[in-house]
């Protein structure tokens, strides 16, 4: 989770001129740090693209779209982290064809 | 049905109705990649003013030709379902000037498929001595149509540039036909 997080935080500091200090696991990536929607993808690609994994945004912005679950389940950084770690376990536990 | 001939002349791309894509030549699904032609006009009013007496194709031009290019592939590569937007721009590179008439190949491949977006790596040459334009990774985000309006209107453009839009996918005319 650390080393999750940490690799996170530095993507968005860098790519969102967020200073590293600023960014917690409790920070809501919209509310909090306000981060734009464009950023915060470039941050999810950068994120992929380090982890090897396929996040499942539109997913989970419908589902927060719906109503079906609060923002925070995947916006807030630990929860976001907590998936993206669920993601790595998943592809990790997949044999390379 | 009417569409391009196969090996025919590329028509010029229509600056005042902003399409830039002339024809498709090479669509590969499985390889994810696109390769198109586009002929500038000899002559356009845009000339007039860039710039004057030393006549170029401005940069945020091939650049849109990189763009509708990507977007040509995107749509195929979803069926024409959802309908791809710009969103950024990374690395792009203006390499040569580009004059009036030049006929160039724009190609394309998408690098990065995720979720409700994709990155692509475009780039433009000169159709016949190959050169190297400019090239460019350029991000979208892929987006239900907004109104039917637009999707017609890009079925539409599918077809005049040589795309097949069919229950089976997307394919060139010149192999549907076949």
């Amino acid at each position: 989770m650390s080393s999750t997080f940490d690799t996170v935080a530095g993507f968005i500091s860098e790519i969102c001129d967020i200073p590293r200090e600023q960014i917690k696991p409790d920070s809501h990536v919209t509310e909090d740090l306000e981060v734009d929607s464009l950023d915060f993808l470039d941050a999810v690609f950068n994120i992929e693209q380090k982890f090897g994994i396929s996040i499942p945004l539109d997913d989970w912005t419908q589902q927060v779209n719906d109503g079906a679950v609060k923002g925070s389940r995947y916006f807030v950084l630990e929860n976001f982290c907590a998936e993206v770690d669920k993601l790595r376990e998943s592809a990790a536990s997949v044999p390379a064809s | 049905m009417s569409g391009p001939l196969p090996g025919s002349p590329a028509s010029d791309m229509r600056i005042d109705k902003f399409q830039f894509v002339s024809l498709i030549e090479v669509l590969d699904i499985p390889e994810t990649k696109i390769s198109v032609r586009a002929r500038i006009p000899d002559d356009h009013s845009i000339f007039e003013g860039h710039f004057p007496g030393h006549a170029l194709m401005p940069g945020v031009l091939l650049t849109e030709l990189m763009a509708q290019t990507c977007g040509f592939l995107l749509l195929s590569l979803n069926g024409f379902a959802r309908m791809p937007f710009l969103a950024a721009l990374k690395e792009v590179k203006l390499r040569e000037f580009v004059r009036p008439g030049s006929e160039l190949v724009c190609s394309a491949e998408r690098a990065h498929d995720g979720s409700g977006y994709a990155v692509l790596n475009a780039s433009v040459r000169l159709r016949e001595t190959q050169k190297r334009i400019c090239d460019g990774t350029l991000m979208f985000r892929i987006v239900p149509f907004p109104n039917d309006e637009l999707r017609q209107h890009m079925g539409d453009r599918a077809h005049e540039v040589g795309l097949c839009i069919s229950r089976d996918g997307v394919s060139l005319l010149e192999k549907a036909a076949k």
